[in-house]
């Protein structure tokens, strides 16, 4: 499943999509310890599989919440994405 | 509990016909929304009572209150449903259902109900989010997103401009019709700016209709750049409040170039039915298990 | 020769007659439904106060949110250029400016010159920028002026989970449905919008000085939450909201 998180206003689409399948063969988890800001948890989501999600208060400011990772100038890849193994997060911006 | 955003009438059903007491199975769903709750109750996985009304000041009474008026005049109690599924945002706070289920999953397996399992994109619109989702034939989820930070293509925001422009909300589609070209979209997603485009876009001598047209075809659009994130495939259903607006479906269908399939129940009771569904599920599998 | 710097923002107009580096005036006026006509008026005014005719201002440089309408500018700069200009001049020092005004948030890196080096905005969503203390003040049903002050005396964090001007409205309206104090609410509001703000401003790293300027920056509330999130002295110009009105006419001065 893609479980698309966070949302789209005026300024723009804000959203970090998991993709389960890949989330659910990872053993690690490193995403959640990746994360300086705690965006990420580990659910038991709706099909009994244990996957990460976006805490749902962050879920509607991630543009705030992603924005020291994303500086203008000398971006790197974002922490999130480099720790998952599986390469199960994306972002959409 | 502010303003009433979509008019609609608090209500109960059953099926008069189906005699519950020799049911196999009776399970029921409850969805605890932020502006309606509504119950389903299934025997032996048909749908036999449900009921819609308004969303009180907390969750276990709103619950309660709607899988009471469900029962109404059924004969059945509480204590005859044999599993309960809560779903929607207060579903974590159902002391009596034995299991929650998030609306997106419950919303996809009652319209798949609904609908028949031709049904792969379902789009809900209502009073305070978004939803699109993409199904697979069994109603599980294959791609999901919500939003519900932004007003924007939600019902509250076509409340604000319909509250601006002094128009009742259940006109607004059809008065959107009466334009004789389609004029551009509104230029702000923003709520808040939309508003002083508005009222711009008036004093440059814009009647009402055209404005009207201008906001229904821009939230449309948004709707759309929403669904293609998931991705549209067919058949398609549109759920929710604003699933009532013709001015907003109509320019969503056109945009998409598909049309939305017609409802056989109440698309209000979506979540509930899916919720209800699942619990039947939940209780075939520890039937089984004894 | 005199030169005029017109800043159109969202909600109000700010006109500056600059001569040789001295203000010979300046206007304030709010920018209403019809932008163009109301800069106009205003232009004409700002002329009278100075006792000049039209054709006395060798150049007229336009910049904010309704620059286009403007009929009568002979170029046009971005609100960030104009930022960083007109800060940079009052203040030698300053590195980073953050421009809060009606519709937009920026956060402006500068060069001691007073050229942009980078920038990040908060536009087009109402949450981001002074429209939403404007609608919580609306909400609160207090004046605009007063909802600054207020947040100052809170004595309780409470936390705003909506992260959409709409929704905060409604939020509010319950928290004050719920008694709670007004001064909390105005607290919360402040420090969701300085949030919102300081994130916007870490995208393009902060430097020291920092400079508040535009709308906002008269708003005590404001100034004191964004301190604590920024973890940082701010400093403020007297007069916040002429500073983009202020770096166009610069611009226009430098340029003749
Ligand atoms: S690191 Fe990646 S795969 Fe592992 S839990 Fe996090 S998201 Fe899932
Ligand atoms: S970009 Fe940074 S803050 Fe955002 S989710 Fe990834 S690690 Fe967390």
């Amino acid at each position: 499943m893609l479980a698309n998180y966070g949302y789209k206003d005026g300024s723009g689409d804000y959203y970090i999509t998991i993709d389960t399948d890949k989330c659910v063969t990872c053993s690690d988890r490193k995403c959640i310890q990746a994360c300086p800001q705690k965006v990420f948890e580990i659910i038991t989501d709706d099909y009994d599989q244990e996957v990460a999600s976006v805490v749902s208060d962050q879920s509607k400011k991630l543009k705030y919440s992603c924005a020291p990772c994303k500086p203008n100038v000398g971006r790197k890849e974002l922490p999130c994405v480099l720790a998952c193994e599986p390469k199960a997060i994306n972002h959409s911006w | 509990m502010d303003k009433q955003f979509w008019r609609w009438k608090e209500y109960n059903w059953k099926e008069e016909k189906l005699n519950w007491k020799e049911a196999r199975s009776i399970t029921a769903g409850i969805d605890v929304g932020s502006v309606s709750s509504q119950a389903v109750i299934l025997t032996a996985g048909k749908i036999f009572a449900y009921s819609s009304q308004r969303t009180g000041s907390d969750s276990p009474q709103s619950a309660q209150k709607a899988i009471n008026w469900a029962l109404e005049g059924t004969g059945m109690k509480l204590e005859d449903i044999q599993f309960i599924v809560g779903t929607g945002y207060g579903r974590v706070n159902i002391p009596f259902a034995q299991k929650a289920i998030t609306e997106i999953a419950c919303h996809a397996r009652g319209a798949n109900f609904m609908y028949g399992s031709s049904v792969r994109t379902i789009l809900d619109m209502g009073g305070q989010d978004c939803k699109a989702i993409r199904c697979d034939e069994r109603g599980k989820v294959v791609s999901f997103l919500m939003n519900d930070k932004c007003a924007a293509g939600t019902g509250r925001g076509m409340e604000v401009f319909a509250d601006l422009l002094t128009i009742p909300i259940e006109e607004i589609g059809d008065l959107s019709f009466t334009v004789e070209q389609e004029p551009p979209p509104v230029s702000c997603t923003c709520v808040v700016f939309a508003k002083s485009e508005a009222l711009r876009l008036l004093r440059q001598g814009w009647p009402k209709n055209k404005v009207v047209a201008s906001y229904c075809s821009a939230m449309a659009h948004r709707v759309v750049t929403l669904l293609e994130r998931v991705g549209v495939e067919k058949e398609f259903a549109i759920t929710g409040g604003i699933g009532k607006n013709r001015g907003v479906v109509g320019r969503i269908e056109k945009e998409l170039n598909v049309k939305a399939l017609t409802p056989t129940w109440d698309t209000q009771i979506a979540g509930a039915l899916g919720a209800a569904l699942f619990a039947q599920a939940l209780l075939e599998k520890t039937k089984s298990l004894n | 020769m005199p030169v005029a710097g017109v800043d159109i923002g969202g909600k109000t107009t700010k006109i500056i007659i600059l001569e040789d580096h001295k203000i010979l005036a300046k206007n304030l006026v709010l920018t209403g439904l019809e932008t163009g006509k109301t800069a106009l008026t205003a232009f004409q005014q700002v002329l009278n106060d100075a006792g000049l005719s039209p054709d006395k201002i060798s150049k007229i440089t336009v910049t904010g949110v309704g620059k286009k309408e403007f009929s009568l500018g002979h170029n046009e700069v971005s609100e960030v250029k104009a930022d960083a200009k007109g800060t940079v001049y009052l203040f030698p020092s300053a590195r980073t400016v953050i421009d809060v005004g009606a519709e937009e948030g920026r956060g402006v890196k500068c060069s001691p010159e007073g050229k942009v080096v980078d920038f990040a905005l908060n536009e087009k969503c109402a949450a981001g920028s002074g429209s939403f203390v404007e609608a919580m003040a609306r909400a609160l049903e207090l004046p605009l002026e007063e909802i600054g002050k207020l947040a100052l005396i809170s004595t309780q964090q409470i936390p705003m989970n909506a992260q959409c001007a709409v929704f905060a409205e409604s939020e509010v309206v319950s928290l004050l449905h719920a008694k709670t104090p007004k001064s909390d609410i105005a607290k919360a509001v402040h420090n969701a919008i300085a949030n919102r703000i300081s994130s916007m401003t870490r995208k393009i790293g902060i430097e020291k000085e920092v400079i508040l300027i535009g709308g906002m920056a008269k708003n005590l509330g404001f100034i004191d939450s964004l301190k604590k999130d920024l973890g940082l002295e701010i400093l403020i110009p007297e007069e916040p909201e002429f500073v983009g009105a202020l770096g166009a006419a610069l611009i226009a001065q430098e340029e003749t």
